[in-house]
């Protein structure tokens, strides 16, 4: 019986998923896009072009599979697979809102946090083996570089996920939410139901988050790996087709997931006034998402050696002296 | 609690199946021309030359041995900050002592240069 | 009933990958074995109720040592690892050793008294396992963190040499 309603439930997610970080997600990415650069972005498909992307999906679901020959085939078919079901395993704790007399979310698992960190590190190895398999040199470089960085940025962005952590004394996000109802001042961004002074610490976790947020998902301004007027598309230069399409759909859903992460630590969630707890859940990860894409188009792509740098040399001391910082004004 | 990882064993079991049904349908869809050229991997419209499973930049393994120690040491964070405010000031002080140490660390790999990427 | 299921399917997960990375001519091929191998280990984890180690089990392992050893792999020479010859001829003393060990391992597990009675599981093994690291195992914890420094300080210093 719970099997059942297991297998339901991801079937569920993985077309939430599929439809609202990836299909969604590319749409707005393109329409952002152009509006930034004063274009209009795709606009014959549907109405304002909403229905591009599905036309690019059908699209994808007739392109030939194609293995390079030196390819090693089994890691090749995998590694996109791994990426994606990752990205949809990150979503089980991520709790939606208040909706039918109960919260939205999939399980709130008791270390949630963990199991979060848990599944980002385990798309590292999908990109590892994807840049690998393809036995193409951008595709290898790609691939290090994205192992490179994401390693180097899931410790500033664990640092960071400390401060929410230490406020609330749980591992489970549906937790974190709860401890933040009330007012707006409740948020941790605004540090918490504690002194005002907390609020110094929680607005330089939110920006330490997604700024490591924004490295983990390979997003401009840290697309190194896939640097496409360097590395052609970097680890997968040799994707075609669905398996492009899963890449792109692992890559998105974690782009989401940790908006919606930043939203459930820092910003309060479900809470608000006024509007619906499941509305504002929404409405605080698209904003979150509109963030990065505009971060998009206002900073240029960083150097290796900087990218490095900003986190092993900023981030990580940075990180220690906020959890250092947060402890002493808690005690 | 149990449950709970029952619901993520059957996530990723379906989760592979649905990722991989697309795969299947392309199978059956997609058209297929074998073509030698067309599975030669990309080198900007060359030839490839040779393999690409060359030998790499040694500093990318240097970065990743120092990111395992540290993950090691927030793994150490985590359970502290969770029971943290419920101790109070003596498990502040503990956890002062634990992150100095591996300031100290941090700082000895900074000295050695072994966080530059030249 | 299903939890004996659990364990036979985890255990088929842990060790048939595991002899892929023994048997595995492939040095890369051997070392992604080592994943499925990390998660079933995970699952096991789960099933004893150790959720935090669980979660340590796929963020260290999984996510970090096999980084590390694929990149170590990926950076030596050949890249494929395909021109070093990983397979040892000495398979004679290889399987002498093994079964040697193997009936060690059955005569000390069957041996054993078990004590059934373990207590009941604490809600929440993160608040518990902080708990004793802050109260019973104080010293444990800080020297941990010394052992993590001389860990690093000793990495440094060896694979700068290679440099």
């Amino acid at each position: 019986m719970e099997i059942l309603k297991a297998i339901v439930e991801t079937v569920l997610l993985f077309t939430f998923l599929a439809v609202v970080t990836a299909m969604l997600g590319v749409y707005l990415e393109r329409k952002i896009s152009g509006w930034i650069q004063s274009r209009l972005g795709p606009k014959h498909v549907g109405p304002q072009g909403l229905l591009q992307t599905v036309a690019d999906t059908v699209k994808l679901l007739q392109k030939e599979h194609i293995t390079p020959l030196n390819a090693d085939a089994p890691t090749f078919n995998v590694a996109p697979i791994l990426v994606a079901v990752a990205g949809l395993l990150a979503w089980m704790i991520i709790p939606f809102g208040p909706a039918f007399g109960r919260i939205i979310m999939v399980r709130d698992i008791n270390i949630g946090l963990l199991f979060f960190l848990a599944m980002a590190s385990l798309i590292v190895i999908g990109i590892l083996l994807g840049g690998w398999a393809s036995n193409n040199k951008y595709a290898l470089l790609g691939g290090f570089r994205s192992a490179a960085q994401m390693i180097s940025y899931e410790i500033p962005l664990a640092l960071a996920l400390m401060v929410p952590i230490m406020m609330a004394g749980t591992l489970s996000t549906r937790g974190i939410v709860e401890a933040q109802a009330g007012s707006i001042w409740n948020w941790y961004i605004f540090g918490g139901p504690f002194e005002w002074y907390l609020a110094i610490p929680g607005v330089i976790a939110f920006v330490v988050f997604l700024t490591a947020a924004t490295a983990e998902t390979n997003r401009i301004p840290f697309d190194l790996p896939e640097a496409e007027s360097e590395l052609v598309a970097g680890y997968f230069s040799e994707y075609t087709g669905m398996r492009f399409a899963l890449f792109q759909l692992g890559e998105y859903a974690e782009a989401f997931g940790m908006s919606a992460l930043a939203a459930v630590l820092f910003l309060g969630g479900w809470h608000g006034p006024w509007l619906p707890g499941i509305l504002w859940f929404f409405i605080k990860m698209f904003a979150l998402v509109f963030f990065l894409m505009w971060a998009r188009w206002t900073y240029p792509r960083l150097r290796l050696d900087q990218l490095l740098n900003l986190s092993w040399k900023g981030l990580v001391p940075l990180g220690f002296l906020l959890v250092l910082v947060t402890g002493w004004m808690l005690v | 609690m149990r449950l709970d990882w029952l619901y993520v064993a059957v996530f990723a079991v379906v989760g592979i199946v649905m990722a991989a049904l697309p795969l299947a349908i392309v199978w059956l869809l997609a058209p297929r021309a074998n073509l030698p050229q067309k599975r030669m991997t990309y080198e900007s419209g060359v030839v490839p030359f040779g393999q690409a499973w060359a030998q790499f930049n040694i500093r990318y393994y240097l970065f990743a041995l120092i990111f395992v120690l540290f993950e090691v040491e927030v793994i150490y964070l985590f359970p502290w900050a969770v029971i943290f405010r419920q101790l109070g000031a003596f498990a502040f002080v503990e956890a002062v002592l634990f992150i100095v140490i591996l300031g100290v660390g941090l700082l000895y790999a900074w000295r050695k240069g072994a966080l530059e990427w030249v | 009933m299903g939890e004996l299921a659990a364990f036979i399917i985890l255990s088929a997960l842990t060790l048939i990958p595991a002899v892929v990375v023994v048997t595995s001519g492939n040095v890369v091929r051997a070392a992604m074995s080592l994943i499925p191998s990390f998660l079933g280990v995970t699952g096991l984890f789960v099933l004893l109720g150790a959720e935090f180690v669980a979660g340590i089990q796929i963020l260290i392992y999984a996510g970090a040592i096999a980084v590390l050893i694929l990149f170590v792999i990926m950076l030596t020479e050949g890249g494929t690892g395909l021109a070093i010859r990983q397979l040892n001829e000495q398979r004679l003393p290889g399987i002498v050793v093994a079964g040697a060990l193997t009936a060690g391992f059955v005569v000390l597990v069957v041996r054993t008294a078990w004590p059934l009675a373990a207590g009941a599981l604490p809600a929440s093994n993160v608040t518990a396992i902080g708990t004793a690291f802050l109260t019973d195992f104080i010293l444990a914890f800080e020297i941990s963190s010394l052992v993590l420094l001389v860990s690093l300080v000793g990495a440094l210093v060896i694979a700068r040499k290679e440099l």
